[in-house]
């Protein structure tokens, strides 16, 4: 006879030291968890609405400045600082965890328009409609730190004058190059007055400029005359151009899939393109309600956020429809410019009553150090949620957001014209010969022509 | 060496088949590019995870389990307690023993989830809990009053009693918390973990559940068939299981007065009624002497043994051990193919009557509840050798017990989640389209119906109205009306046709000439 019994003993099991960790013992037998979906489904639920209950996206507004902000910049090698510019020719550089004002840069006349920041954080590029451009020395991280507040400006390294006044500027990702845009796109060097490359296609103004990541010498511009325009600084001509029904009121490059882009347009929808494919949309990306104006790429390109005529900042995905996320507040008026921070972990919103305002990306994400077993158990719930996300009661309420009045009644309205005008073609392809009449998809319809 | 490879990979397959749970998604037909690409990397990696567990479950598990192995002419079922007491070590002999309380009388038990402490609960109204580790009594109560059951809550802090007139609840220092006045004089009790349930059944056969975290009723049903003391629930997915005098057992849930299944089981009364932990096999006992096993997919038997049975219950394992009168016999099933054989038996001493058998989880142990008292076998091979700590953990601290209630609190599955099949919850209904039957089957459902009105016998009538052309025309009659509706759905079906047809003018002239065809006078 052979014979053997379950028998534990106690030491093996337990542990030696109080100050020992208990141990754990795991067995993953499925017989010994009964009805596991089930249980997976109500956590999924839970999870769901735990994270309802803990959205708190707004951190912070920081208040300053005079006039409506019109453009921002990220320190590329400063995680906590952002510079600001204001309609009344006032820049700020702001630290983030304090809220606070670091340092100003007098020296505008008019409204600045454009702002950005050499990849090497060095040098902050400002341009306004007073027809200057102008390049300061960036401030020291460690004043950014310190607390003397009191007579922080800056002067200018250089003062450029020019021919038109400017809408925008973008620097080089890696390069030292910027250019402008304005009543054509200039190409400026750091150390020349004057731009070392003038490109102008067509005759209207240009008002937002960006430079490609990957590939440092081409940018993309948009202009009032509804085009958006691809530039290669190696040629002596604009490379391609789409011209859509309605004009484009900033581009972004997705910094991970550097050949696609993402536009802005002002027709409440925002448009992602392949910079090769430019005859059709990838992705139309609609929820908002007025015309946006202005987009940022989170660093990870799984993202992005816009900045809304209708008051509210909305989070996309790169590849999704609609808005994964809306931000909006009560005092806050018009977005002109929004900003990923560059952990993207962080939105920054300037808008036109004067304030920039600091919101979470992930609105009901934890602030601060994070245990591993806490994050491992944001991550299981984050899964389980993904699970079962389909399903009409996670659903529910994952996807309800509660929206300020006009909003909701701009939206109302935008579905009903939209369902109308689709019925409205529907009947038309009916009572026509069969053929006659195409449906183009939404990604081809906003599309005028393309032209190389 | 190739073949013990090929014997290592058959191991290795079926372990992973028991992580996979189920098949996997058919993509074959799926016409979205993007997603059928995001299901075959979630397939991926549902792959990968079953084999990661079953490989963890091959190398990483502690322990192993308990076995009884007969050599040369020994049969497993002859090999006594005192046999195996001497090949074991000291601390598992601890847990053979017979505690003799003989004025208390037939005594009943119940065990915590993890097997760690146990509650017995006497006829007369002795009530103690009891240390299984340590053997120590942690507490003992006279509550002065008949007990017919006892069951734990989810943890072994509380525990419910079905005393004479109601159901009380005590925690463990003996302090009654709850009287629990709606259920009546309570049989039989049983707990739903998942649910925070209590469930029980009255003396006149009604049917309670009842939300312990927030005393809400949530569900009372008269089963209508009678006074039972035969109840168990289903791990597997919470459905209460009640077998009656008639022979029939039901299975419930608490969102339907109705019970799901009403399957009858036994041409007498069902004396008890067991679960496999897997939820697929049931085991039943009739008075009529028969013990049978049922399979749950298909509500069939699988196989009949002779023998009465006043007790049954499964182990964590699939043994299957019955009590009748003083003697236990142990089923199980090494082969997998779902014939119980006789693996041990015992006998108590003569006149104990077994009450209630249940086995220890997480040990190799059998508790038995008997009219002298209580007693614990040792029976090698039942139990599960390695514990979950956040499933069920014997030895489970009092901060960890506290931080597992908070969680399994969280975790609290709504009554809506009882169900036959639980792996449908989160899960779409498909679309059910309904199919119309094509000519040939309305034809032979007609020739069908023809034939049985032609073959119906008639009652021998009286003189003069059973006259052969009475009789002829009556088939006749009875024939038309078989034909009746199904040619009137026939019309009805040829009607919307032409109504069709009438609305979609000639199918070949072009669009714009089509206004100036001809109609055809109504």
């Amino acid at each position: 006879m052979k014979v053997k019994v379950i028998s534990r003993s106690t030491d093996e099991f337990t542990r030696e030291r109080s100050q020992d960790l208990q141990r754990v013992f795991r067995n993953f037998d499925p017989s010994l968890r009964s009805q596991e979906k089930a249980v997976e489904y109500v956590r999924a639920l839970n999870a769901a609405k735990l994270d309802k209950i803990f959205a708190r996206p707004f951190i912070g507004a920081m208040d300053g400045h005079r006039d409506s902000i019109k453009c921002m910049a990220k320190n590329p090698n400063y995680l906590k600082a952002i510079f600001s510019g204001s309609d009344d020719g006032d820049i700020r550089l702001w630290d983030l965890a304090s809220r606070r004002t670091v340092c100003q840069f007098p020296g505008h006349q008019g409204a600045v328009q454009g702002l950005t920041v050499s990849t090497d954080g060095s040098i902050l590029v400002s341009c306004g409609s007073d027809c200057t451009v102008r390049l300061w020395n960036v401030p020291d991280a460690n004043l950014a730190d310190s607390d003397i507040l009191s007579d922080n400006s800056a002067k200018p390294v250089a003062v450029y004058v020019w021919k038109n006044a400017f809408r925008a500027v973008d620097h080089q990702w890696d390069g030292d190059l910027f250019a402008t845009a304005g009543a054509q796109v200039d190409i400026w060097n750091h150390n020349r007055s004057q731009p070392v490359n003038t490109f102008d296609w067509g005759a209207d103004t240009t008002i937002s400029v960006r430079f490609n990541p990957g590939e440092p010498n081409i940018l993309a511009t948009s202009a009032n005359d509804r085009s958006i325009t691809l530039y290669d600084l190696r040629m002596s001509s604009p490379a391609r151009k789409v011209i859509m029904r309605t004009k484009t009121n900033s581009i972004a490059w997705n910094p991970m899939e550097p050949m696609n882009f993402t536009a802005a347009n002002e027709d409440c929808n925002c448009y992602s393109y392949d910079a090769r494919k430019l005859e059709e949309a990838k992705c139309v990306h609609k929820d908002h309600v007025s015309a946006v104006m202005d987009i940022d790429f989170s660093p990870t390109g799984r993202e992005f956020v816009t900045g809304s005529y209708d008051r509210t900042v909305r989070i996309f995905q790169y590849n999704g429809g609609h808005s994964r996320e809306i931000y909006h507040t009560k005092r806050m008026q018009r977005v002109f410019c929004v900003k990923y921070s560059c952990d993207a972990s962080y939105v920054i919103s300037g808008s036109d009553d004067t304030n920039l305002r600091l919101w979470k990306a992930k609105a009901s994400e934890q602030l601060g150090v994070v245990l591993p077993r806490e994050r491992k158990k944001h991550e299981y719930l984050e899964a389980v949620k993904n699970r079962y996300k389909h399903l009409p009661e996670v659903k529910r309420i994952v996807r309800h957001r509660h929206l300020p009045r006009p909003v909701y009644k701009a939206a109302n309205l935008r579905r009903t014209m939209i369902e109308a005008e689709r019925r409205k073609e529907q009947r038309r392809k009916a009572h026509s010969a069969p053929g006659s009449i195409v449906t183009e998809p939404v990604r081809k319809r906003r599309i005028i022509k393309e032209v190389e | 060496m190739g073949a013990k490879k090929e014997n290592n990979d058959d191991e290795m397959d079926e372990k992973v088949k028991k992580y996979l749970r189920g098949e996997a998604a058919n993509l074959e037909g799926l016409k979205d590019k993007k997603l059928k690409g995001q299901l075959a990397v979630r397939e991926d990696l549902y792959g990968k995870s079953a084999k990661t567990a079953a490989k963890i479950e091959k190398w990483l598990l502690p322990s192993e389990g308990g076995y009884l192995e007969a050599e040369g002419i020994e049969k497993t079922w002859r090999i006594k307690q005192e046999s195996i007491a001497r090949e074991i070590d000291i601390s598992s002999s601890k847990n053979q023993y017979d505690i003799v309380l003989p004025e208390l009388g037939p005594y009943t038990l119940d065990f915590t989830s993890n097997g760690r402490y146990m509650a017995a609960a006497g006829r007369k109204g002795h009530l103690a809990i009891v240390d299984m580790k340590t053997l120590n009594l942690i507490k003992e109560i006279q509550v002065k009053e008949t007990v017919r059951d006892v069951v734990y809550l989810h943890n072994e802090l509380f525990f419910a009693v079905a005393q004479k007139k109601y159901p009380y609840i005590y925690n463990r220092d003996g302090t009654e918390l709850h009287c629990l006045k709606e259920h009546g004089a309570v049989l039989r009790l049983q707990f739903l973990k998942n649910h925070f349930l209590l469930a029980s059944i009255n003396k006149f056969g009604q049917l309670h559940y009842q939300d312990v975290t927030m005393g809400e009723m949530v569900g009372n049903f008269r089963t209508g068939l009678g006074r039972t003391d035969v109840m168990q629930v289903n791990p597997f997915n919470g459905v209460v299981a009640l077998g009656h005098s008639s022979g029939t057992v039901t299975m419930w849930k608490p969102t339907s007065s109705v019970p799901l299944v009403k399957m009858l089981c036994h041409p007498g009364p069902v004396s008890s009624l067991a679960f496999h932990p897997n939820g697929h096999l049931m085991a039943t006992s009739g008075k009529e002497n028969k013990i049978k096993i049922w399979d749950l997919r298909k509500f069939e038997v699988i196989q009949t043994m002779p023998g009465h049975a006043k007790t049954l219950n499964f182990s964590q394992k699939g043994l299957l051990a019955a009590g009748t009168g003083s003697f236990i016999k142990v089923l199980a099933d090494f082969s997998g193919s779902q014939n119980y054989n006789s693996y041990m038996t015992h006998s108590m001493a003569k006149g104990y009557q077994v009450g209630k058998v249940l086995f220890r989880p997480y040990e190799d142990v059998l508790g038995i509840g008997h009219s002298m008292g209580w007693s614990s076998i040792l029976i090698p091979g039942s139990g599960e050798p390695n514990f979950d700590s956040w499933v069920a953990n014997p030895f489970e601290t009092s901060k960890q017990r506290r931080e597992k209630e908070v969680h399994s609190l969280l975790d609290k599955l709504p009554p809506e989640t009882i169900m036959l099949d639980p792996t449908k919850v989160g899960t779409v209904r498909a679309p059910q389209k309904k199919e119309k039957p094509t000519k040939k089957e309305i034809e032979a459902e007609m020739e069908a119906a023809i034939e049985t009105a032609k073959n119906t016998d008639f009652k021998k009538k009286t003189k003069g109205r059973n006259k052969p052309s009475k009789r002829a025309k009556k088939r006749q009659e009875m024939i038309e009306r078989a034909k009746k509706p199904l040619l009137e759905q026939q019309i009805q079906e040829h009607e919307t046709s032409r109504k069709k047809q009438k609305t979609n003018p000639e199918i070949e002239m072009p669009k714009s000439l089509q206004r100036f065809v001809r109609q055809k006078a109504p």
